[in-house]
């Protein structure tokens, strides 16, 4: 029972059976003054984040000037090739034709919308990431199919490997692993 | 008067089926169509078949890049043929992926869960097939690259921005990629789901490569939500544009038949409509070969037989609407075209594309048959064929007779049109069946979600 190393390990996992077992986990822990934690489902659970204390994802942000971005390039791309690089009489119609330019002005605009939010995502996460501590736990293969795990980090203050598994002990876990680094 | 009299209200069947009770059961189903070492021999016989076909499409690039496009029925004034009329009839299918992925998404449509990753699958074969015929009417598609996309080149010049057919460059590549971005995207956490329960060394690595070290942290998933959403929200003025801009194609030129306003609506309802169509037509035998019954329930097919209904009716409209204008308009030149239409040497393929896509839809209207999984997919068939019709007539109707009788000329496919255009089918068919072999072919994840929390799993 007694960690040989606790200052080595990553932190302690607990493994529970049902989604809203592990929404109340959390709150709990986050109540008891733990942060540095981080919650593993097979399926989003609707405020889990918020429960552990992340903030709103300010993603959309990103997608809104990837957006902007995209859409300046668009009209840019045209207005740059048909009246300054290569201005050429086409059955009368203006250089600069504003309408007819929108079509490739909106798509491009969601082409970059769609990369940057796509994009965002994957830096954000620091995925592709293959190998992390959590993987270390043989119950953990789980997690990306029917069960629910709840990880307090070593790095948190309030980190004691003994209390801190009495603690989660507590919470209704079905178990308790070390999480080795 | 008082609650018991009134009639009951029937409920809608359940978007899962009795067997799926806990989110163990969930994924071992959807998992065992992939991770087993057997095969139904049903999808050797298909894939054997289809790649015959595959086969075909091969000899029928090769000859016609060989040849050029003269070996096919093209003439003038009929230069756009089978190419365009296949590249508007499988852009069209694409659609109803990203309506059930993105539209249903906004609309909170839980059903649309356990069909909305084989139909975006569909999509991005559907477009791909598309795509091809547009690039191979180049006849050199080598050369063509300079007239679609805008790369600073050794000659200086630009393609024509002024031209629905480069909107169609844009419209369609974007399409493409943000439909493949949003199917990988959603296949992730599924992938890792693969990864975990792997027996084979080689398997486990492949999955766990594609599913990037996923591993459900709970602000992960919280990324990954709001993404799904933006792009939900992005697809779905995508997928509107896209079909508006096929139709541009046409309605900003001046035939008669073509320069009309109702063309980008009336093209977008035709491709949810032929889109639903080929959705049933791929999942009733799948469904029965996989026993899928427990996620594309009774409810699924009963809703997608209403969207059909629906956008049948939207797409009679448009055929009205074109009878009535060509009346109302008083232009000797469009009456001619809808008489020519109906009663000219093509006449007898409108009145067939009246029965596949405004008579027998008309079936939809009884709960049976949309209940039943032979009717619909019949009626389906039906739409597929009629859809492909209606890009036939709009495409050959108007442009063989013109304005200029002495320009007329008549249309016929050669083996060549028709080579490639089944060719283009089997490669959809085994494109679609590795997919369902190798990939998850339900959102597993998003099933999971269906399981109401607080019930005992």
């Amino acid at each position: 029972m007694n960690d040989p190393a606790p200052a080595a390990a990553h932190g302690l996992m607990a493994e529970f059976e049902r989604p809203e077992d592990l929404l109340a986990a959390a709150k709990k822990a986050y109540a008891e003054g733990y942060r540095r934690m981080d919650a593993y489902s097979p399926l989003p659970i609707h405020g889990l984040a918020a429960a552990i204390g992340f903030p709103r994802t300010n993603l959309p942000i990103g997608t809104f000037l990837c957006g902007l971005l995209g859409g300046v390039c668009g009209y840019g791309l045209q207005y740059w090739v048909h009246v300054i690089d290569y201005p050429i009489n086409i059955g009368g119609r203006p250089m600069h034709s504003g309408p007819m330019f929108i079509p490739v002005t909106f798509e491009l605009t969601i082409l970059f919308a769609a990369i940057g939010t796509v994009v965002g995502l994957i830096l954000l996460n620091r995925l592709p990431q293959p190998h992390h501590p959590v993987f270390n736990v043989p119950a953990f293969e789980r997690a990306s199919q029917d069960r629910f795990f709840l990880c307090i980090e070593s790095e948190d203050d309030r980190y004691d490997a003994g209390s801190t598994r009495t603690f989660l002990e507590g919470l209704g876990a079905v178990e308790v692993s070390e999480v080795q680094p | 008067m008082s609650e018991a009299q009134r009639r009951p209200y029937t409920t809608p069947a359940s978007e899962l089926g009795p067997g799926q009770t806990s989110y163990t059961s969930i994924t071992e189903s959807i998992s065992s169509v992939v991770l087993t070492p057997s095969t139904p021999w049903q999808w050797f016989l298909v894939v054997a078949i289809v790649l015959g076909l595959v086969g075909v499409l091969q000899i029928a690039i090769a000859w016609l890049l060989y040849h050029g496009v003269g070996v096919w029925g093209i003439n003038i004034p009929v230069g756009w043929g089978f190419a365009i009329i296949n590249f508007v009839w499988w852009i069209g299918i694409g659609h109803a992926g990203t309506l059930i992925s993105a539209i249903l998404l906004l609309f909170r449509q839980r059903w649309r869960t356990s069909i909305n990753r084989s139909a975006e699958a569909m999509t991005i074969f559907a477009v791909l097939c598309a795509g091809m015929f547009p690039i191979l009417h180049t006849g050199r598609p080598w050369l063509a690259v300079y007239w679609l996309f805008p790369y600073p080149n050794s000659m200086d010049i630009w393609p024509q921005f002024r031209s629905p057919l480069i909107w169609d460059v844009f419209a369609v590549g974007t399409y493409l990629t943000v439909s493949l971005l949003f199917w990988g995207l959603g296949m992730i956490p599924d992938l890792a789901t693969f990864r975990d329960r792997a027996k084979h060394l080689v398997t486990k690595r492949i999955f766990g490569m594609l599913a990037m070290g996923w591993r459900g942290s709970a602000i992960h998933w919280e990324r990954y939500e709001m993404a799904s959403l933006m792009l939900a929200g992005l697809s779905t003025p995508l997928v509107l544009s896209v079909h508006s801009v096929v139709s541009f194609d046409f309605a900003i030129s001046i035939i008669p038949g073509w320069h009309t306003t109702i063309f980008p609506p009336y093209f977008v309802a035709g491709a949810i409509y032929a889109g639903f169509a080929m959705v049933l037509t791929l999942m009733i035998p799948l469904r029965a070969l996989y026993g899928l019954q427990d996620f594309i329930t009774e409810r699924h097919l009963d809703n997608m037989g209403k969207v059909m209904l629906v956008a049948g009716l939207i797409v009679a409209y448009g055929y009205f609407m074109e009878q009535f204008m060509a009346w109302y308009s008083a232009s000797l030149y469009e009456s001619f075209m809808m008489q020519n239409r109906m009663f000219g040497p093509y006449g007898a393929v409108y009145w067939a594309l009246i029965l596949c896509n405004i008579l027998v839809p008309q079936m939809l209207w009884s709960r049976r048959v949309r209940l039943s999984t032979l009717w619909l997919f019949v009626v389906s068939m039906f739409i597929n064929v009629g859809m492909w019709l209606e890009r036939f007539i709009i495409v050959v109707g108007s442009l063989h007779r013109d304005y200029m009788p002495s320009s007329w000329d008549m249309y016929y496919p050669t083996i060549w049109d028709w080579a490639l255009y089944l060719g283009t089918i089997g490669f959809f068919v085994l494109a679609f069946f590795l997919f369902v072999r190798g990939l998850p072919l339900i959102a597993i994840h998003e099933i999971r979600s269906l399981l109401p929390m607080g019930r005992k799993h």
